[in-house]
């Protein structure tokens, strides 16, 4: 086994294990500075930020030999005997010699910088910097240009690390980027004419280390130390990026990538990115209602699950539309909830919206055309439970011929996901609930309209398109009137106590075989429910 | 004139010596028919070795040590890169050769391609060089129709192709590295070491590069020997094992303020003294000399007293120098204020910083500003120390850079300012009376006030 001594302290490293110096001293704790490198991109070394010292152990005799110079810790390799040191005079004088470099030309104009609060210029010069300005050269206003439609240039704050430059050329492959001029006069740039458009364009802002990239869509909105994060899991497509979700005071106001090597590494893609503004649309239904003499009237909340409970226990058949953009543990509720009343109920998979085809970029990163992040945890509650998978076409044209005394419909979706023909066919159901954020013609059609949750709002768990399982908790708190989908059949289910995604979805690891592999928690990174099922 | 008989300058003055024919009747291509008839790779790569021959680039690394370096019984391709993108300050050496004497480069290169068993040469050659360039195509044509380059050369079975590219027209496409990005196609920004060239260079195959003169040599050791190379120059160091001595011709460009600049051909280990009376015909208009760049700009400066220095690869080196580098003298008299010497120097490296390491690319730039205020009269004494504290602390020596230019940006100014630290002292008191104490930074909010 290689054993790399890091500040005096071993790392063992596992068998075909690769790690350069930022990586093997981050094992023992010890933080070291970088602004060029990142794990999912080439190493250029240019930034000098990370320089330690190096050396190597004698296996037999234990002796050290240090290199008389510094070296970059990300070129680096830890192989067995190697040492690093990442804490001296020297490299203290180096990284302060950097800061001090990348500041003679930058406007420092955190004040109005977007960056400012998790901006690594900042924290590395006040971790590492000097105390006093010692250049006595007045720094340039920031000229600012767009690169595209999403991100926007300050010049004069870049520290010509070229992140973006390289995650245009390896990750998106589009090489839209690039460094014109030379020296000091460096610039990042894009060619006269072809803009930054890529549908990834938006990791680029996440990539910089400063605040010379900006995100268009987030400029000026909020400043970061206002807003909290919350680890969530994109309901873009059947991809299921893990994401971030960042919020002040129930108000979303942009999504990041969170690392999975499982599932998007480091990325996400634009319309993930930038796919939460249904969230706050003003025209979401946010209060629950029946039809009553004089057309629509309000429902208690607190009345309501009663209301339903009695209704539908009334009703002799019953079917459920299980959308794939609720969770497993809203999925499975809703079904065991309508299978207790009516054994028979026919639990049927909501629409599945395509758009083209499935993208994949030169690093593997997709895009998949099925637009929503549950059909497979839908499909598994559907098929567990009911041991046939009835599709939402095979529904509709069941309804000719079969008389269902009650349907509960469940959407979600961003956009249209059904016609008129679609509400004339249900129309005559006695009791059709429509549980849905966005009006509609079934929701129009319906004699209960409950507003639903969205992605942001919900807590449970998704399965991607490769069967891995991600749970998340809400982000947001839903609109003033609407209860979530997870909350209002723990009700009808008369769970005790609040909603509780974790407690549903141990029962459900117990009751299906499928999901038994997230039976012991399933981290960060969510779990690989194939791992449990025979070859 | 001095008693050593040039040897490759030989032919420069003579008829139409840039042609294949005038070539040939000096007895060119000699050297490589009996290379192709009766030696093999291995034997060009020992005569190399036992030559002793160190690269006329500027790094003065051993020729044929270098060459071993190339992977064993590699299946090819392997490529060899000749570096004619000459351009340090005062540095012209390799453009006499090109344009005076394209063949003999060439022969030395088509052995050298030989010995290192690369299939394809690429003469990177300088931007600005329009004479050499239309030379050396012409020659390389001439070749081909002689059957010289091509397939199966003069019936050897061994195939060479040369490709002439026009470099980039910037100071780094010179580096080693550098110029394997621009052949590329891309921004001429070394690259990070290890790989090496010798194991994955150009298009990712293991690949050589030398500089024109260091292939002229090759020619020559092959047609004299490698005995007659060690004949002439300096021997290694007893005292220093690894010190692999200073053998063979070199070709010294002597400019500056000298009665007759040019390109001399003299042993290694010519005293700068030596050089400037015997071959530059003394300092010019009578004048007594102040310094002298040693060999190329980047490689620092030496003060007068300091002239007794030998120009061998160690010489310069015991004067605080950087080395040897291309061996381009230049000459600054006893009228010149160092100051404006610095200024110049700082002027041409963060004119040339190819910007992709942050202490090169600020330091350079910021040693230039600094540079441009103290010229300007609003200089101050502690920028003195601030110009040594940037200048000790780039470079591939620190490790704080990737390239060797940013040791070629420091070294000026840790000389100048070490060695005539008094006269720049007197320059900022004299221009600067009122000021020249001042220590203090600049304001934090004038500083955001600039917004």
């Amino acid at each position: 086994m290689a054993t790399v001594l890091v500040d005096g302290q071993e790392v063992e490293l596992a068998a075909g294990e690769r790690l350069n110096g930022i990586q093997a001293a981050a094992r023992v704790g010890a933080d070291v500075p970088h602004y060029c490198w990142h794990p999912g991109l080439t190493v250029v070394a240019s930034c000098r930020m990370c320089l330690v010292e190096t050396g190597r152990r004698d296996p037999a005799t234990g002796e050290i030999t240090m290199l008389p110079k510094l070296v970059p810790g990300c070129q680096t390799p830890a192989t067995d005997g190697t040492v690093f040191v990442t804490k001296s005079e020297k490299i203290t004088a180096a990284r302060a010699m950097v800061e001090e470099d990348l500041l003679i030309r930058h406007p420092i104009d955190c004040p109005i910088c977007d960056k400012a609060g998790e901006c690594s210029l900042q924290d590395y010069h006040f971790e590492h910097g000097r105390e006093e300005r010692r250049a006595d050269l007045k720094p340039f206003t920031s000229r600012r240009r767009e690169l595209g439609d999403t991100v926007t240039l300050f010049v004069d704050r870049c520290v010509m690390c070229t992140r973006c430059v390289r995650f245009s050329r390896e990750i998106s492959g589009d090489a839209e980027l690039m460094v014109v001029n030379r020296g000091a006069h460096e610039e990042i740039d894009v060619f006269p004419g072809f803009p930054l458009d890529n549908k990834m364009s938006g990791n680029v802002v996440d990539l910089c280390p400063v605040g010379a990239l900006g995100d268009r869509d987030f400029l000026y909105k909020q400043r970061v130390w206002f807003m909290k994060s919350h680890d969530n899991v994109c309901a873009g497509c059947s991809t299921g990026c893990s994401i971030k979700v960042e919020e002040n005071q129930d108000k979303v106001y942009r999504l990041k990538p969170r690392e999975n090597p499982h599932v998007n590494q480091w990325w996400m893609c634009d319309e993930g990115r930038y796919g939460w503004k249904h969230v706050h649309d003003p025209s979401r239904v946010t209060l629950p209602r029946r039809v009553g003499k004089d057309g629509f009237e309000n429902v208690e909340w607190s009345t309501l699950s009663g209301e339903l409970d009695a209704k539908l226990s009334a009703s002799k058949r019953i079917a459920a539309v299980l959308s794939p953009h609720l969770t497993v543990e809203e999925a499975y509720q809703l079904a065991k909830y309508v299978r207790g009343i009516d054994e028979q109920a026919l639990l049927v998979l909501g629409p599945i919206p395509t758009e083209g085809q499935d993208e994949t970029f030169p690093n593997g990163f997709t895009i998949r055309a099925e637009k929503c992040p549950n059909r497979r945890g839908v499909e598994e509650v559907i098929v567990g439970l009911a041991k046939a998978l009835v599709t939402w076409d095979d529904f509709l044209g069941r309804l000719s011929d079969e008389a269902f005394d009650a349907v509960w419909v469940t959407g979600g979706y961003k956009s249209n996901w059904h016609d008129e023909s679609v509400a004339q066919k249900l129309s005559s159901v006695p009791l059709l609930i429509v549980q849905d954020s966005f009006a509609s013609p079934l929701w129009d059609a319906a004699t209960y309209q409950l507003p639903s949750a969205t992605f942001a709002e919900r807590d449970g768990s998704y399965v991607n398109h490769a069967d891995r399982l991600q749970s998340f908790k809400w982000a947001v708190r839903p609109p003033a009137g609407v209860t979530t989908e997870g909350q209002l059949y723990w009700r009808l289910l008369k769970s005790p106590g609040l909603y509780n995604s974790r407690a549903v979805l141990d029962e459900l690891t117990r009751e299906l075989l499928y999901f038994s592999a997230a039976a012991g928690g399933n981290g960060d990174c969510g779990i690989d429910l194939k791992s449990n099922r025979l070859a | 004139m001095a008693e050593f008989e040039p040897v490759l300058l030989a032919n420069i003055h003579k008829d139409d010596s840039h042609t294949l024919r005038a070539y040939e009747s000096f007895g060119g291509y000699a050297g490589l028919k009996k290379v192709l008839g009766s030696m093999s790779a291995n034997d060009v790569k020992e005569l190399v070795k036992g030559s002793g021959l160190r690269g006329r680039g500027g790094a003065g690394f051993p020729t044929g040590l270098k060459w071993t370096f190339l992977p064993k019984d590699h299946p090819g391709p392997i490529y060899f890169c000749l570096n004619a993108d000459e351009s340090e300050p005062g540095t012209f050496n390799n453009r006499i050769l090109m344009e005076e004497d394209p063949h003999q480069v060439i022969e030395g290169l088509i052995i050298s391609c030989f010995a290192t068993a690369a299939s394809t040469a690429y003469f990177y050659m300088r931007y600005e060089y329009p004479l050499a360039w239309k030379r050396v195509q012409a020659a390389v044509d001439e070749c081909y129709a002689a059957g010289y380059l091509g397939k199966n050369i003069l019936g050897s079975g061994y195939s060479l192709d040369i490709f002439l590219h026009r470099g980039a027209a910037a100071y780094i496409c010179g580096e080693e590295t550098g110029l394997i990005e621009s052949l590329e196609g891309r921004r001429a920004w070394p690259r990070i070491k290890p790989p090496f060239p010798a194991v994955e260079g150009a298009f990712r195959k293991p690949t050589v590069v030398n500089n024109v003169e260091t292939a002229a040599c090759v020619k020559q050791i092959v047609d004299r020997g490698a005995d007659w190379f060690r004949s002439i120059g300096v021997q290694p160091d007893p005292n220093n094992p690894r010190d692999p001595g200073s053998f063979g011709p070199k070709l010294y460009c002597l400019s500056g303020h000298v009665e007759k600049p040019g390109c001399y051909e003299a042993p290694l280990g010519i005293t700068v003294n030596e050089l400037i009376d015997n071959y530059g015909g003394g300092v010019w208009k009578g004048r007594k000399a102040k310094a002298a760049i040693p060999g190329g700009i980047s490689m620092g400066l030496l003060t007068a007293d300091e002239f007794d220095c030998p120009l061998d690869f160690a010489g310069p080196g015991k004067h605080g120098c950087l080395g040897l580098g291309t061996a381009a003298v230049v000459v600054v008299d006893e009228t010149v204020p160092m100051v404006d010497f610095l200024h110049n120097s700082c002027q041409f490296f963060a004119h040339e910083s190819c910007g992709q390491c942050t202490p090169c690319r600020e330091g350079t730039s910021w040693a230039l500003k600094m540079m441009n205020r103290i010229k300007g009269g609003k200089g101050r004494l502690k920028d003195l120390d601030l110009l040594l504290e940037i200048g000790d602390n780039i470079g591939i020596i620190p490790g704080t850079t990737i390239c060797g230019l940013a040791d070629g940006a420091a070294w000026p100014m840790k000389n100048a300012i070490r060695k005539f630290r008094g006269e720049f002292e007197e320059y900022i008191k004299r221009t600067n009376p009122d000021g020249y104490m001042e220590t203090h930074p600049v304001p934090v909010l004038e500083i955001i006030g600039a917004h």
